[in-house]
Protein backbone atom coordinates (compact mmCIF):
# COMPACT_ATOMS: atom_id res chain seq x y z
CA UNK A 1 0.00 0.00 0.00
CA UNK A 2 1.81 3.03 -0.78
CA UNK A 3 0.13 4.92 2.48
CA UNK A 4 2.69 3.05 3.97
CA UNK A 5 6.09 4.05 3.85
CA UNK A 6 9.32 1.94 2.99
CA UNK A 7 11.08 3.46 5.42
CA UNK A 8 9.90 5.68 8.27
CA UNK A 9 10.80 9.18 7.13
CA UNK A 10 12.95 11.48 9.59
CA UNK A 11 13.70 8.77 11.90
CA UNK A 12 15.76 10.60 13.85
CA UNK A 13 12.81 13.37 14.66
CA UNK A 14 10.43 10.66 16.35
CA UNK A 15 12.87 8.44 18.12
CA UNK A 16 13.45 11.72 19.66
CA UNK A 17 10.30 12.87 20.42
CA UNK A 18 9.80 9.30 21.91
CA UNK A 19 12.77 9.43 24.03
CA UNK A 20 12.29 12.77 25.45
CA UNK A 21 8.44 11.72 26.80
CA UNK A 22 10.25 8.17 27.91
CA UNK A 23 12.43 11.49 29.90
CA UNK A 24 10.08 13.29 31.36
CA UNK A 25 7.95 9.99 32.62
CA UNK A 26 11.10 8.77 34.47
CA UNK A 27 11.60 12.32 35.90
CA UNK A 28 8.04 12.49 37.05
CA UNK A 29 8.65 8.70 38.93
CA UNK A 30 11.65 9.44 40.34
CA UNK A 31 10.32 13.12 42.18
CA UNK A 32 7.16 10.68 43.18
CA UNK A 33 9.22 7.94 44.30
CA UNK A 34 11.16 9.84 46.60
CA UNK A 35 8.67 11.27 48.10
CA UNK A 36 6.68 7.85 48.57
CA UNK A 37 10.09 6.32 49.91
CA UNK A 38 10.96 9.22 52.40
CA UNK A 39 6.95 9.52 53.92
CA UNK A 40 7.29 5.52 53.62
CA UNK A 41 10.17 5.39 55.98
CA UNK A 42 9.13 7.94 58.07
CA UNK A 43 5.30 6.61 58.70
CA UNK A 44 7.41 2.99 59.17
CA UNK A 45 9.73 4.29 61.66
CA UNK A 46 7.10 6.17 64.13
CA UNK A 47 4.16 4.49 63.35
CA UNK A 48 4.10 2.11 66.24
CA UNK A 49 4.80 4.88 68.64
CA UNK A 50 2.05 6.42 67.82
CA UNK A 51 -0.70 6.22 70.18
CA UNK A 52 -3.24 8.64 72.22
CA UNK A 53 -1.15 9.39 75.10
CA UNK A 54 1.75 10.43 72.58
CA UNK A 55 -0.74 13.37 71.57
CA UNK A 56 -1.64 14.60 75.37
CA UNK A 57 1.90 13.34 77.07
CA UNK A 58 4.42 16.20 77.66
CA UNK A 59 8.03 15.04 76.54
CA UNK A 60 9.74 13.84 79.13
CA UNK A 61 13.53 11.88 79.77
CA UNK A 62 11.90 8.44 79.08
CA UNK A 63 10.97 7.95 75.28
CA UNK A 64 7.68 5.65 76.78
CA UNK A 65 6.58 8.21 78.25
CA UNK A 66 7.47 11.05 75.77
CA UNK A 67 4.59 13.38 74.35
CA UNK A 68 3.98 15.84 71.67
CA UNK A 69 1.15 17.90 73.78
CA UNK A 70 3.26 20.89 74.54
CA UNK A 71 4.93 21.15 70.82
CA UNK A 72 1.50 20.63 68.57
CA UNK A 73 -0.41 23.52 71.03
CA UNK A 74 2.47 25.51 71.07
CA UNK A 75 2.59 25.23 66.95
CA UNK A 76 -1.25 25.44 66.77
CA UNK A 77 -0.81 28.62 68.94
CA UNK A 78 2.10 30.72 66.74
CA UNK A 79 0.40 29.78 63.39
CA UNK A 80 -2.67 31.08 64.44
CA UNK A 81 -1.27 34.56 66.15
CA UNK A 82 1.05 34.19 63.02
CA UNK A 83 -1.83 34.34 60.97
CA UNK A 84 -3.34 37.14 62.39
CA UNK A 85 -0.55 39.53 62.66
CA UNK A 86 0.26 38.50 58.82
CA UNK A 87 -2.90 38.41 57.10
CA UNK A 88 -4.34 41.93 57.99
CA UNK A 89 -0.54 43.13 57.16
CA UNK A 90 0.07 41.18 54.30
CA UNK A 91 -3.48 41.85 52.39
CA UNK A 92 -3.01 45.49 53.12
CA UNK A 93 0.08 45.88 51.82
CA UNK A 94 -0.62 44.42 48.38
CA UNK A 95 -4.27 46.31 47.83
CA UNK A 96 -2.11 49.35 48.44
CA UNK A 97 0.47 48.36 45.91
CA UNK A 98 -2.02 47.19 43.41
CA UNK A 99 -4.75 49.56 43.55
CA UNK A 100 -3.55 52.96 45.38
CA UNK A 101 0.01 53.61 44.83
CA UNK A 102 0.74 55.43 41.87
CA UNK A 103 3.43 53.77 39.54
CA UNK A 104 6.24 55.41 40.34
CA UNK A 105 10.02 54.93 40.72
CA UNK A 106 9.31 54.32 44.95
CA UNK A 107 6.62 51.53 44.29
CA UNK A 108 9.05 49.95 41.44
CA UNK A 109 11.54 49.71 44.25
CA UNK A 110 9.51 49.01 47.16
CA UNK A 111 8.11 45.92 44.56
CA UNK A 112 11.60 44.96 43.96
CA UNK A 113 12.40 44.31 47.76
CA UNK A 114 9.92 42.29 48.66
CA UNK A 115 10.63 40.18 45.92
CA UNK A 116 13.96 39.80 47.42
CA UNK A 117 12.71 39.72 50.96
CA UNK A 118 11.20 36.34 49.65
CA UNK A 119 13.87 34.68 49.08
CA UNK A 120 16.14 35.71 52.38
CA UNK A 121 16.97 32.86 54.42
CA UNK A 122 14.53 32.47 57.26
CA UNK A 123 17.59 32.08 59.87
CA UNK A 124 18.33 35.77 58.54
CA UNK A 125 14.75 37.03 59.97
CA UNK A 126 15.16 34.77 63.20
CA UNK A 127 18.06 37.09 64.34
CA UNK A 128 16.07 40.00 63.55
CA UNK A 129 13.21 38.75 65.32
CA UNK A 130 16.10 38.34 68.08
CA UNK A 131 17.20 42.02 67.96
CA UNK A 132 14.22 43.22 67.75
CA UNK A 133 11.25 41.37 69.28
CA UNK A 134 12.90 39.50 72.24
CA UNK A 135 15.54 42.77 73.35
CA UNK A 136 14.53 45.53 72.16
CA UNK A 137 10.63 45.66 72.39
CA UNK A 138 11.07 42.89 75.45
CA UNK A 139 8.64 41.04 74.36
CA UNK A 140 11.29 38.18 75.90
CA UNK A 141 11.56 34.38 74.32
CA UNK A 142 7.78 34.37 74.75
CA UNK A 143 5.00 33.36 71.68
CA UNK A 144 4.20 36.35 70.66
CA UNK A 145 7.71 37.19 69.19
CA UNK A 146 7.83 33.55 67.88
CA UNK A 147 4.78 34.80 65.92
CA UNK A 148 5.95 38.63 64.96
CA UNK A 149 9.49 36.57 63.29
CA UNK A 150 7.98 34.25 61.60
CA UNK A 151 5.47 36.88 60.54
CA UNK A 152 7.99 38.81 58.96
CA UNK A 153 9.19 35.55 57.18
CA UNK A 154 6.39 34.95 55.41
CA UNK A 155 5.11 38.48 54.96
CA UNK A 156 6.58 38.49 51.61
CA UNK A 157 5.23 35.52 50.52
CA UNK A 158 1.62 36.75 51.15
CA UNK A 159 2.22 40.24 49.67
CA UNK A 160 3.35 38.70 46.52
CA UNK A 161 0.37 36.23 46.10
CA UNK A 162 -2.07 38.47 46.91
CA UNK A 163 -0.71 40.93 44.44
CA UNK A 164 -0.96 38.04 42.15
CA UNK A 165 -4.63 37.33 43.17
CA UNK A 166 -5.63 40.85 42.78
CA UNK A 167 -4.10 41.39 39.57
CA UNK A 168 -6.07 38.53 38.10
CA UNK A 169 -9.20 40.01 38.45
CA UNK A 170 -9.88 41.19 35.03
CA UNK A 171 -9.93 45.28 35.05
CA UNK A 172 -13.43 45.21 33.45
CA UNK A 173 -14.55 44.89 36.68
CA UNK A 174 -12.48 47.88 37.66
CA UNK A 175 -14.33 49.86 35.28
CA UNK A 176 -17.52 48.69 35.22
CA UNK A 177 -17.14 49.67 39.36
CA UNK A 178 -16.03 52.96 38.91
CA UNK A 179 -18.67 53.81 36.01
CA UNK A 180 -21.85 53.42 38.23
CA UNK A 181 -19.91 55.82 40.41
CA UNK A 182 -18.19 53.50 43.66
CA UNK A 183 -15.47 54.77 44.80
CA UNK A 184 -12.20 53.37 44.71
CA UNK A 185 -12.58 51.16 48.65
CA UNK A 186 -16.25 50.37 47.33
CA UNK A 187 -14.39 48.78 44.31
CA UNK A 188 -12.19 47.07 46.43
CA UNK A 189 -13.93 45.59 49.23
CA UNK A 190 -17.08 45.00 47.13
CA UNK A 191 -15.84 43.71 43.58
CA UNK A 192 -11.75 43.12 44.18
CA UNK A 193 -11.10 41.45 47.34
CA UNK A 194 -14.35 38.72 46.97
CA UNK A 195 -13.25 37.75 43.55
CA UNK A 196 -9.79 37.44 44.00
CA UNK A 197 -10.50 35.66 48.00
CA UNK A 198 -9.79 32.06 46.47
CA UNK A 199 -6.62 32.40 45.04
CA UNK A 200 -5.38 34.67 48.21
CA UNK A 201 -6.80 32.08 50.54
CA UNK A 202 -4.60 29.58 48.99
CA UNK A 203 -1.24 31.77 48.73
CA UNK A 204 -2.05 32.44 52.89
CA UNK A 205 -2.20 28.89 53.90
CA UNK A 206 0.36 27.28 52.10
CA UNK A 207 2.29 30.93 53.69
CA UNK A 208 1.44 29.69 56.79
CA UNK A 209 2.47 25.81 56.14
CA UNK A 210 5.55 27.11 55.57
CA UNK A 211 5.64 29.14 58.93
CA UNK A 212 4.72 25.73 60.35
CA UNK A 213 7.65 23.92 59.26
CA UNK A 214 10.53 26.35 60.08
CA UNK A 215 12.86 25.82 63.23
CA UNK A 216 15.48 28.05 62.51
CA UNK A 217 14.16 31.40 63.46
CA UNK A 218 12.47 30.15 66.25
CA UNK A 219 16.25 28.43 67.28
CA UNK A 220 17.57 31.67 66.56
CA UNK A 221 14.98 33.40 69.11
CA UNK A 222 15.75 30.57 71.46
CA UNK A 223 12.24 28.85 71.68
CA UNK A 224 12.74 26.45 74.53
CA UNK A 225 13.21 22.31 73.24
CA UNK A 226 12.41 20.56 76.66
CA UNK A 227 9.25 22.24 77.59
CA UNK A 228 6.29 20.50 80.19
CA UNK A 229 3.43 22.87 79.72
CA UNK A 230 1.24 24.50 77.72
CA UNK A 231 1.53 28.52 76.80
CA UNK A 232 -1.53 30.08 78.09
CA UNK A 233 -0.76 34.15 77.76
CA UNK A 234 1.28 35.82 74.76
CA UNK A 235 4.19 36.53 76.22
CA UNK A 236 5.05 32.54 77.73
CA UNK A 237 7.58 30.14 76.84
CA UNK A 238 6.65 27.36 74.06
CA UNK A 239 7.93 25.06 71.72
CA UNK A 240 6.86 24.01 68.23
CA UNK A 241 6.74 20.75 66.31
CA UNK A 242 9.61 20.84 64.53
CA UNK A 243 11.60 22.45 67.47
CA UNK A 244 10.73 19.04 69.14
CA UNK A 245 11.23 16.96 66.16
CA UNK A 246 14.78 18.48 66.03
CA UNK A 247 15.67 17.95 69.59
CA UNK A 248 14.63 14.52 69.82
CA UNK A 249 16.38 13.15 66.83
CA UNK A 250 19.61 14.56 68.24
CA UNK A 251 18.93 13.03 71.06
CA UNK A 252 21.32 9.83 71.81
CA UNK A 253 18.81 6.95 72.57
CA UNK A 254 17.46 5.52 69.44
CA UNK A 255 14.05 5.17 70.66
CA UNK A 256 13.77 9.19 70.68
CA UNK A 257 14.55 8.74 67.28
CA UNK A 258 11.39 6.64 67.10
CA UNK A 259 9.32 9.13 68.66
CA UNK A 260 10.64 12.12 66.29
CA UNK A 261 9.55 9.98 63.12
CA UNK A 262 6.30 9.40 64.88
CA UNK A 263 6.44 13.61 65.89
CA UNK A 264 6.76 13.80 62.25
CA UNK A 265 3.88 11.92 61.24
CA UNK A 266 2.02 14.46 62.91
CA UNK A 267 3.41 17.39 61.80
CA UNK A 268 2.64 16.01 58.13
CA UNK A 269 -0.95 15.19 59.26
CA UNK A 270 -1.10 18.88 60.52
CA UNK A 271 0.00 20.37 57.60
CA UNK A 272 -2.16 17.97 55.39
CA UNK A 273 -4.97 19.03 57.49
CA UNK A 274 -4.55 22.64 56.55
CA UNK A 275 -4.21 22.49 52.72
CA UNK A 276 -7.67 20.21 52.61
CA UNK A 277 -9.35 23.27 54.38
CA UNK A 278 -7.84 25.63 51.59
CA UNK A 279 -9.33 23.15 49.18
CA UNK A 280 -12.53 23.23 50.88
CA UNK A 281 -12.44 26.75 51.34
CA UNK A 282 -11.12 27.26 47.96
CA UNK A 283 -14.02 25.47 46.21
CA UNK A 284 -17.01 26.93 47.90
CA UNK A 285 -15.76 30.58 47.77
CA UNK A 286 -15.49 29.90 43.77
CA UNK A 287 -18.91 28.83 43.81
CA UNK A 288 -20.33 32.08 45.29
CA UNK A 289 -17.99 33.95 42.67
CA UNK A 290 -19.98 32.30 39.89
CA UNK A 291 -17.14 32.66 37.77
CA UNK B 1 -19.32 70.54 -6.62
CA UNK B 2 -19.51 67.50 -9.14
CA UNK B 3 -20.89 64.86 -6.66
CA UNK B 4 -24.12 67.28 -6.46
CA UNK B 5 -24.69 67.14 -9.69
CA UNK B 6 -27.34 65.03 -9.79
CA UNK B 7 -30.60 65.66 -9.21
CA UNK B 8 -30.98 66.01 -5.65
CA UNK B 9 -33.79 63.77 -5.33
CA UNK B 10 -32.45 60.87 -6.67
CA UNK B 11 -29.09 61.04 -4.63
CA UNK B 12 -31.17 61.26 -1.56
CA UNK B 13 -32.71 58.07 -1.86
CA UNK B 14 -29.97 56.59 -3.39
CA UNK B 15 -27.72 57.35 0.16
CA UNK B 16 -30.47 56.46 2.02
CA UNK B 17 -30.85 52.97 0.74
CA UNK B 18 -26.99 52.41 0.71
CA UNK B 19 -27.01 53.47 4.51
CA UNK B 20 -30.38 52.19 5.83
CA UNK B 21 -31.91 49.48 3.52
CA UNK B 22 -35.74 48.62 3.72
CA UNK B 23 -35.98 46.13 5.79
CA UNK B 24 -39.11 44.14 6.46
CA UNK B 25 -41.25 45.34 9.45
CA UNK B 26 -39.82 42.94 12.13
CA UNK B 27 -40.79 45.01 15.11
CA UNK B 28 -43.09 47.96 16.05
CA UNK B 29 -40.96 50.26 13.63
CA UNK B 30 -39.13 49.52 10.92
CA UNK B 31 -35.58 51.26 10.20
CA UNK B 32 -37.37 53.17 7.49
CA UNK B 33 -39.92 53.98 9.38
CA UNK B 34 -37.61 54.97 12.48
CA UNK B 35 -35.56 57.15 10.59
CA UNK B 36 -38.84 59.37 9.95
CA UNK B 37 -39.71 59.26 13.33
CA UNK B 38 -36.49 60.48 14.39
CA UNK B 39 -35.91 64.27 15.49
CA UNK B 40 -35.54 66.78 12.84
CA UNK B 41 -33.40 69.51 12.55
CA UNK B 42 -35.76 72.13 14.36
CA UNK B 43 -36.67 69.62 17.12
CA UNK B 44 -32.78 69.11 17.83
CA UNK B 45 -31.84 73.00 17.72
CA UNK B 46 -34.83 74.13 19.87
CA UNK B 47 -33.99 71.27 22.85
CA UNK B 48 -32.65 72.34 26.10
CA UNK B 49 -28.48 71.09 25.49
CA UNK B 50 -27.51 68.33 27.95
CA UNK B 51 -24.04 68.27 27.22
CA UNK B 52 -22.10 70.49 25.46
CA UNK B 53 -18.41 70.59 24.72
CA UNK B 54 -16.59 73.42 23.81
CA UNK B 55 -12.79 73.37 22.32
CA UNK B 56 -11.45 69.84 23.86
CA UNK B 57 -8.76 68.54 23.22
CA UNK B 58 -7.46 65.63 24.74
CA UNK B 59 -3.69 63.88 25.14
CA UNK B 60 -2.92 60.92 25.49
CA UNK B 61 0.57 61.95 27.41
CA UNK B 62 2.06 63.70 24.52
CA UNK B 63 -0.20 62.30 21.78
CA UNK B 64 -2.74 64.37 21.13
CA UNK B 65 -6.03 62.26 20.11
CA UNK B 66 -9.11 64.72 20.09
CA UNK B 67 -8.89 68.20 18.45
CA UNK B 68 -10.44 71.70 19.11
CA UNK B 69 -14.04 69.12 19.75
CA UNK B 70 -17.22 71.34 20.23
CA UNK B 71 -20.26 69.12 20.19
CA UNK B 72 -23.56 69.89 21.54
CA UNK B 73 -25.66 67.07 23.13
CA UNK B 74 -29.42 68.25 23.53
CA UNK B 75 -31.85 66.42 25.86
CA UNK B 76 -33.49 63.27 25.05
CA UNK B 77 -32.17 63.17 21.81
CA UNK B 78 -29.82 59.76 20.55
CA UNK B 79 -26.00 61.05 19.50
CA UNK B 80 -24.71 58.71 17.57
CA UNK B 81 -20.75 59.11 16.50
CA UNK B 82 -19.28 57.84 14.00
CA UNK B 83 -15.52 57.38 11.90
CA UNK B 84 -13.29 55.01 11.32
CA UNK B 85 -11.66 53.18 14.26
CA UNK B 86 -9.03 55.26 15.81
CA UNK B 87 -10.46 58.82 14.91
CA UNK B 88 -11.02 59.20 18.56
CA UNK B 89 -14.87 58.28 19.12
CA UNK B 90 -14.12 56.21 22.03
CA UNK B 91 -12.20 58.78 23.83
CA UNK B 92 -14.66 61.94 23.17
CA UNK B 93 -17.13 59.46 25.11
CA UNK B 94 -15.05 58.19 27.66
CA UNK B 95 -14.22 62.25 28.72
CA UNK B 96 -17.86 62.56 29.45
CA UNK B 97 -18.07 60.76 32.22
CA UNK B 98 -14.01 60.91 32.95
CA UNK B 99 -13.23 57.94 32.75
CA UNK B 100 -10.21 58.83 30.88
CA UNK B 101 -9.08 59.60 34.43
CA UNK B 102 -8.07 56.39 34.96
CA UNK B 103 -5.24 56.24 32.73
CA UNK B 104 -2.24 57.66 33.30
CA UNK B 105 -0.67 60.52 31.58
CA UNK B 106 -3.69 61.95 30.14
CA UNK B 107 -4.58 65.46 29.80
CA UNK B 108 -7.55 67.55 29.05
CA UNK B 109 -8.30 71.12 27.46
CA UNK B 110 -11.36 72.96 26.87
CA UNK B 111 -14.51 72.83 28.41
CA UNK B 112 -17.58 69.77 29.00
CA UNK B 113 -20.61 70.88 30.81
CA UNK B 114 -23.29 69.04 32.15
CA UNK B 115 -26.36 70.98 32.59
CA UNK B 116 -23.75 74.14 32.56
CA UNK B 117 -21.90 73.16 34.72
CA UNK B 118 -18.01 72.32 33.96
CA UNK B 119 -17.26 68.92 35.07
CA UNK B 120 -13.53 69.10 34.62
CA UNK B 121 -13.50 72.31 37.11
CA UNK B 122 -11.79 71.26 40.29
CA UNK B 123 -13.64 70.38 43.19
CA UNK B 124 -15.81 68.39 40.65
CA UNK B 125 -17.21 64.87 42.42
CA UNK B 126 -16.04 62.27 39.89
CA UNK B 127 -18.47 59.70 41.36
CA UNK B 128 -21.40 61.88 41.82
CA UNK B 129 -20.69 62.79 37.99
CA UNK B 130 -20.46 58.78 37.19
CA UNK B 131 -23.70 58.46 38.70
CA UNK B 132 -25.33 61.09 36.98
CA UNK B 133 -23.52 59.58 33.68
CA UNK B 134 -23.66 55.85 33.28
CA UNK B 135 -21.48 53.93 30.78
CA UNK B 136 -22.50 50.78 29.00
CA UNK B 137 -19.24 49.19 27.38
CA UNK B 138 -18.71 47.60 24.02
CA UNK B 139 -18.00 43.42 25.80
CA UNK B 140 -20.42 43.21 28.11
CA UNK B 141 -18.90 43.06 31.72
CA UNK B 142 -21.11 41.45 34.16
CA UNK B 143 -20.08 41.20 37.02
CA UNK B 144 -19.40 37.43 38.50
CA UNK B 145 -22.17 37.71 41.07
CA UNK B 146 -26.02 36.92 40.55
CA UNK B 147 -28.38 39.30 38.30
CA UNK B 148 -30.16 41.08 41.59
CA UNK B 149 -26.42 41.92 42.74
CA UNK B 150 -25.48 43.18 39.48
CA UNK B 151 -28.14 45.54 38.60
CA UNK B 152 -28.49 46.56 42.71
CA UNK B 153 -24.58 47.59 42.67
CA UNK B 154 -25.00 50.99 41.78
CA UNK B 155 -27.55 51.34 44.57
CA UNK B 156 -26.06 50.09 46.57
CA UNK B 157 -22.93 51.64 46.76
CA UNK B 158 -24.80 55.37 46.11
CA UNK B 159 -25.90 54.09 50.07
CA UNK B 160 -29.44 52.38 49.21
CA UNK B 161 -29.68 49.55 51.52
CA UNK B 162 -33.23 49.07 52.06
CA UNK B 163 -34.14 45.50 50.80
CA UNK B 164 -37.76 46.45 49.41
CA UNK B 165 -36.33 49.90 47.62
CA UNK B 166 -34.00 47.53 45.45
CA UNK B 167 -36.21 44.83 44.57
CA UNK B 168 -38.37 48.12 43.53
CA UNK B 169 -35.47 49.11 41.44
CA UNK B 170 -33.97 45.48 39.98
CA UNK B 171 -37.30 45.30 39.51
CA UNK B 172 -37.81 48.15 37.01
CA UNK B 173 -34.35 48.92 35.47
CA UNK B 174 -34.66 45.14 34.33
CA UNK B 175 -38.20 45.95 32.99
CA UNK B 176 -36.53 49.16 30.99
CA UNK B 177 -34.26 47.02 29.52
CA UNK B 178 -36.85 44.67 28.22
CA UNK B 179 -34.73 41.70 30.22
CA UNK B 180 -37.31 41.13 32.59
CA UNK B 181 -39.41 38.85 31.57
CA UNK B 182 -36.38 36.81 31.01
CA UNK B 183 -34.62 36.65 34.17
CA UNK B 184 -37.55 37.07 36.64
CA UNK B 185 -38.08 33.95 38.15
CA UNK B 186 -33.92 33.32 38.41
CA UNK B 187 -32.81 36.83 39.93
CA UNK B 188 -30.44 34.95 42.21
CA UNK B 189 -28.83 33.10 39.31
CA UNK B 190 -25.00 34.00 38.37
CA UNK B 191 -25.13 36.80 35.74
CA UNK B 192 -22.57 34.99 33.74
CA UNK B 193 -25.11 32.28 32.48
CA UNK B 194 -27.25 34.53 30.30
CA UNK B 195 -26.56 34.74 26.69
CA UNK B 196 -24.41 37.50 25.36
CA UNK B 197 -27.62 39.11 24.25
CA UNK B 198 -28.90 39.00 27.77
CA UNK B 199 -25.91 40.29 29.19
CA UNK B 200 -25.51 43.88 27.33
CA UNK B 201 -29.18 44.28 28.14
CA UNK B 202 -28.25 43.25 32.24
CA UNK B 203 -25.22 46.26 31.66
CA UNK B 204 -27.63 48.59 30.62
CA UNK B 205 -30.11 47.89 32.84
CA UNK B 206 -27.29 48.30 35.69
CA UNK B 207 -26.20 51.39 34.45
CA UNK B 208 -29.86 52.23 34.59
CA UNK B 209 -30.33 51.51 38.18
CA UNK B 210 -28.65 54.81 39.07
CA UNK B 211 -30.79 56.62 38.18
CA UNK B 212 -28.54 58.76 35.31
CA UNK B 213 -29.15 61.41 32.96
CA UNK B 214 -27.25 60.35 30.16
CA UNK B 215 -26.01 57.50 29.07
CA UNK B 216 -23.09 56.37 27.14
CA UNK B 217 -22.41 53.76 25.12
CA UNK B 218 -19.09 52.36 23.65
CA UNK B 219 -20.61 49.91 20.61
CA UNK B 220 -22.68 48.41 22.34
CA UNK B 221 -24.48 45.92 20.14
CA UNK B 222 -20.63 45.08 18.01
CA UNK B 223 -20.38 42.06 19.60
CA UNK B 224 -24.15 40.68 19.25
CA UNK B 225 -25.33 38.75 16.78
CA UNK B 226 -28.10 40.71 14.72
CA UNK B 227 -31.10 39.70 16.88
CA UNK B 228 -29.55 41.02 19.66
CA UNK B 229 -28.13 42.92 17.98
CA UNK B 230 -32.24 44.83 17.14
CA UNK B 231 -33.29 44.40 20.55
CA UNK B 232 -31.00 46.47 21.58
CA UNK B 233 -31.56 49.00 19.22
CA UNK B 234 -35.47 48.52 19.95
CA UNK B 235 -34.13 49.55 23.85
CA UNK B 236 -32.23 52.95 22.88
CA UNK B 237 -34.94 53.77 20.76
CA UNK B 238 -37.73 53.68 23.95
CA UNK B 239 -34.96 54.79 26.25
CA UNK B 240 -34.71 58.00 24.69
CA UNK B 241 -37.59 59.31 25.96
CA UNK B 242 -36.23 59.41 29.25
CA UNK B 243 -32.70 59.73 28.92
CA UNK B 244 -30.01 61.53 26.83
CA UNK B 245 -28.19 58.38 24.85
CA UNK B 246 -24.57 59.23 22.93
CA UNK B 247 -23.71 55.85 21.22
CA UNK B 248 -20.41 55.24 19.58
CA UNK B 249 -21.05 52.98 16.69
CA UNK B 250 -18.60 51.57 13.73
CA UNK B 251 -22.02 50.16 11.88
CA UNK B 252 -23.55 53.18 10.10
CA UNK B 253 -26.59 51.33 9.47
CA UNK B 254 -26.88 51.02 13.16
CA UNK B 255 -25.98 55.12 13.41
CA UNK B 256 -28.80 55.80 10.81
CA UNK B 257 -31.39 53.50 12.33
CA UNK B 258 -31.23 54.84 15.82
CA UNK B 259 -30.26 58.18 16.44
CA UNK B 260 -31.30 61.66 15.96
CA UNK B 261 -28.05 63.61 15.59
CA UNK B 262 -25.11 62.15 14.04
CA UNK B 263 -21.41 63.28 14.27
CA UNK B 264 -18.56 62.35 12.11
CA UNK B 265 -15.02 62.07 13.54
CA UNK B 266 -11.66 61.81 11.33
CA UNK B 267 -8.55 61.63 13.24
CA UNK B 268 -9.54 63.32 16.00
CA UNK B 269 -11.57 66.31 14.18
CA UNK B 270 -15.22 66.85 14.81
CA UNK B 271 -15.83 66.96 10.89
CA UNK B 272 -19.44 67.41 10.85
CA UNK B 273 -22.49 66.91 13.09
CA UNK B 274 -26.32 67.02 11.93
CA UNK B 275 -29.79 65.61 12.06
CA UNK B 276 -29.46 62.12 11.11
CA UNK B 277 -31.55 62.52 7.95
CA UNK B 278 -29.82 65.35 6.57
CA UNK B 279 -26.23 64.01 7.52
CA UNK B 280 -27.27 60.81 5.48
CA UNK B 281 -28.84 62.13 2.59
CA UNK B 282 -27.39 65.67 2.02
CA UNK B 283 -23.78 65.69 4.02
CA UNK B 284 -22.23 68.75 3.96
CA UNK B 285 -18.40 67.79 3.89
CA UNK B 286 -16.76 65.70 1.29
CA UNK B 287 -15.12 63.80 3.43
CA UNK B 288 -18.41 62.82 5.62
CA UNK B 289 -19.82 61.98 2.30
CA UNK B 290 -16.99 59.89 1.22
CA UNK B 291 -17.52 57.66 4.64
CA UNK B 292 -20.52 57.40 4.53
CA UNK B 293 -20.55 56.11 0.81
CA UNK B 294 -18.14 53.84 2.12
CA UNK B 295 -15.02 55.52 -0.11
CA UNK B 296 -13.07 54.59 3.02
CA UNK B 297 -13.56 53.86 6.14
Amino acid sequence: MSLVAEKPSRPFAKFASRAFSVLCYLCMSLSISALIVLLWQVVQYGWEWLSWDFLTNFSSRFPQKAGIKAALVGSLYLVGMTALLSVPIGVGTAIYLEEYAPKSRWRTIVQLNIANLAGVPSIVYGILGLGLFVQAMHFGRGILAGAATLTLVILPIIILTSQEALRAVPSTIREASYALGATRWQTVWLQLLPAALPSMLTGIILALSRALGEAAPLVAIGAATYVRFTPEGIFDKFTALPLQIFHWTGDAKEDFHHIAAAGIIILLAVLITMNAIAVVLRSRLNKKIRW
Amino acid sequence: MPSFSVAPGNKQKRILEVVAPQTTARMPLSSAERSVVSRSADEIASSKKKVITRNLNFFYGNNQALHDVSLDMPEHCVTALIGPSGCGKSTFLRCLNRMNDMIEGTSVQGDILLDGTDIYRRGTDVVELRKRVGMVFQKSNPFPKSIYENVAYGPRVAGIRSRTVLDEIVEKCLRQAALWKEVENRLKDSALQLSGGQQQRLCIARALATNPDVLLMDEPASALDPKSTAAVEDLIFELKDRYTIVIVTHNMQQAARVSDQTAFFYEGHLVEVGATNELFTLPKEKQTEDYITGRFG
